[in-house]
């Protein structure tokens, strides 16, 4: 290392070993961001959708990496901490089967029109399957609106992340968040470096950060799952804790005899006998746990997964996602979610917990790898985190520039049609104004619940969902009703969203089931009803969309 | 075969509501992970080989036709004044 840096950073200090670790894997995603930049042609096409020509392996690492985020790290974990097991149920098992199934259905298909009609937005195929080009106006604020709150999983996620693991780095400097580098300037970072790598290399630049992202992430999933286990006594010891203390916490459901467990230990606490306070007992209920299984059909709008399939070379580069994805999932969920569930009952050397109980769920795991890992392993763990949630945030940044320059700025400023220069200037230009609107909104907002916001986007995106499966499926589906289906999502998810608050520890129900159930049941009602009572697309429409060419 | 893969969607779907697990942690499967956990990572293995048979025996027929396209990226055919 470089004498001058050795002088400026102490070794022996864990926050900054942590934070070295941080800084070198940021610079190694700006040197992929300068390699893949060489492979840029300079054109709109190639830095939206890579020329398509994304091939088997870089396409199951760019989807699997873009679904996941700080909603698949950091909001596991905490979740797990919260309510227990059952996460894994509510989102992994139900999400293996349908994002399979929407990659197979879905993507297969629009991957196809976009090839044929080339397609780089999910907008401009609504636009010619509806035969409407107001439509692109509705959909635009909806799609934009809904990516925002993904955006800001991410950064809340990763700030609080870098903020936790680097704790005591720089006392002196930042004060008030003892040492670590600050929500602010963490969040700057991590956004400074997607916007970088991205604007040298595109959507390949992208694909191939995220590639590496991915593997990281898993791998350093999977290592840090063993560490940790390893400093709480094994795999077994870690469990039989919680079987100890906080039982309910490894089932759906308390029993009477969990109940009664957690009274006679709070007991306990209160009388001074244990150090360790017990977590009260959660049950997630059966008809809760059955309506998650409209959440993962929200992949099927994601407008940065859309753009991913775009980039296919051919059909057969989903066959590797649809078979591998649910096991990758699998893979990087199960860990997050035996540690959280660990951390309800882990105790220091003195018997107080590890993981307080009233502690920010976001910050759940960065406390677990801070206080039973080395710093270099922490520092690599956050490398982890943040792979996961940049490989989502590149893909939102650029999907937002495209479909602002593609079907806002491009399509109204025809009859003055833009150069490729032109078209990426204003792409990327629009890509750093949302950034700045997202980070300050992050600012404010640091203290939401990273499982709650992700519930709440993935709501939105489902309630949009059977516009693309009927567009896809339904030769009867109308422009009116396509409508009709946009609209009425946004009314009943926007009301169900006012009524309920993103910092609060409990679930928003309506019915006893999760808003989604109500918010799809309804989209999908009004373009059913609507498109039967209004006229059929035309002709050329159908031949163009239905026709086997 | 499609049928089949039809059977086995359901069948993974019915699978998940797993009340049977609902109030217990064990058997703990390998010693530390509660059964009720244990089954769905089960159930996300079953979903890849869902996605194995579906790519295997219910591949789309026609979308291995479409013409090899230029190598920028242009269409194969134009989209329309919509868009």
């Amino acid at each position: 290392m470089n004498p001058g840096l050795i002088a400026f950073f102490d070794l022996k200090n864990g926050g900054q070993i942590s934070f070295i670790v941080l800084i070198a894997y940021m610079a190694m995603l700006i040197g992929i961001g300068v390699i893949t930049s060489r492979l840029f042609r300079g054109t709109a096409a190639d830095y939206f959708v890579a020329s398509r020509g994304i091939g088997s392996f870089l396409m199951l690492m760019s989807i699997f990496g873009t679904t996941m985020t700080g909603f698949a790290i950091i909001g596991s974990s905490g979740e797990a901490f919260k309510s227990g097991i059952g996460v894994y149920g509510l989102m992994v098992s139900w999400s293996g089967i349908f994002h399979s199934l929407c990659f197979f259905f879905v993507g297969i298909k629009v991957w196809s029109y976009g090839k044929r009609y080339g397609y780089q937005t999910q907008i401009q195929f609504f636009r010619d399957r509806f035969e409407s080009n107001t439509i692109g106006l509705v959909l635009f604020p909806a799609l934009v609106g809904l990516v925002l709150p993904y955006i800001l999983i991410g950064i809340i996620g990763g700030s609080t992340g870098i903020e936790k693991i680097t704790t005591g780095a720089f006392p002196e400097a930042f004060s008030e968040t003892k040492g670590g580098i600050p929500f602010w300037l963490g969040g700057l970072i991590m956004c400074t470096v997607v916007l970088i790598y991205i604007f040298l290399g595109g959507v390949r630049g992208a694909a191939w950060a995220n590639a590496v992202q991915t593997i990281l992430f898993i791998g350093l999933g999977i290592v840090t799952f063993f560490v940790i286990s390893n400093k709480l006594g094994g795999f077994q010891a870690a469990t039989q804790k919680v079987i100890d203390n906080n039982p309910s916490y490894l089932k759906l459901a308390a029993t009477e005899e969990d109940k009664a467990l957690y009274e006679e230990r709070r007991a306990a606490f209160e009388a001074g006998e244990i150090k360790a306070p017990p977590r009260a007992t959660d049950e997630i209920k059966p008809l809760v746990f059955f309506s998650y299984i409209f959440i993962p059909f929200s992949v099927a709008m994601f407008p940065h997964l859309f753009q991913h399939w775009l980039t296919a070379k051919s059909a057969k580069a989903f066959k590797l996602s649809v078979v591998v994805h649910p096991l990758l999932m699998m893979m990087t969920w199960l860990p997050c979610v035996l540690i959280g569930v660990w951390a309800t009952s882990a105790t220091k050397a003195d018997g107080t917990l590890i993981v307080p109980l009233g502690a920010d769920q976001n910050g759940v795991l960065p406390i677990m790898v801070r206080a039973l890992s080395t710093p270099v392993m922490g520092g690599l763990l956050t490398a982890g985190v943040l792979a996961a949630i940049m490989s989502s945030l590149d893909s939102q940044f650029i999907c937002l520039g495209s479909i602002f320059t593609n079907d806002i700025v491009g399509h109204y400023a025809k009859p003055r049609k833009m150069s490729d220069r032109q078209t990426l200037l204003i792409g990327r230009a629009f890509i750093v104004a949302i950034v700045v609107v997202c980070y300050l909104i992050a600012l404010a907002n640091r203290d939401s619940s990273v499982f709650a916001l992700g519930t709440w986007c993935f709501t939105g995106f489902s309630g949009l969902a059977p516009l693309i499966f009927g567009a896809l499926y339904w030769k009867r589906m109308t422009k009116i009703g396509a409508y009709a289906s946009i609209i009425t999502a946004a009314i009943v998810g926007l009301i169900f969203f006012s009524m309920s608050d993103l910092k609060s520890s409990g679930e928003f129900l309506v019915l006893g089931l999760m808003p989604v159930t109500f918010v799809v049941l309804a989209s999908t009602a009004a373009m059913i009803l609507v498109s039967l009572a209004t006229q059929p697309p035309s002709a050329a429409t159908i031949n163009k969309f239905f026709t086997k060419k | 075969m499609r049928k089949l893969i039809y059977l086995f969607f359901f069948l993974l779907v019915l699978a998940h509501q797993d009340f049977w697990w609902w109030r217990t942690h064990e058997p703990l499967v390998f010693g530390f992970i509660p059964i009720g956990l244990a089954w769905h990572v089960c159930i996300s293995i079953g979903a890849g080989m869902l996605g194995l048979l579906a790519v295997k025996y219910a591949w789309p027929a026609n979308v291995d036709e479409i013409e090899e396209q230029s190598a920028d990226g242009a269409p194969t055919q134009s989209r329309s004044e919509h868009s």
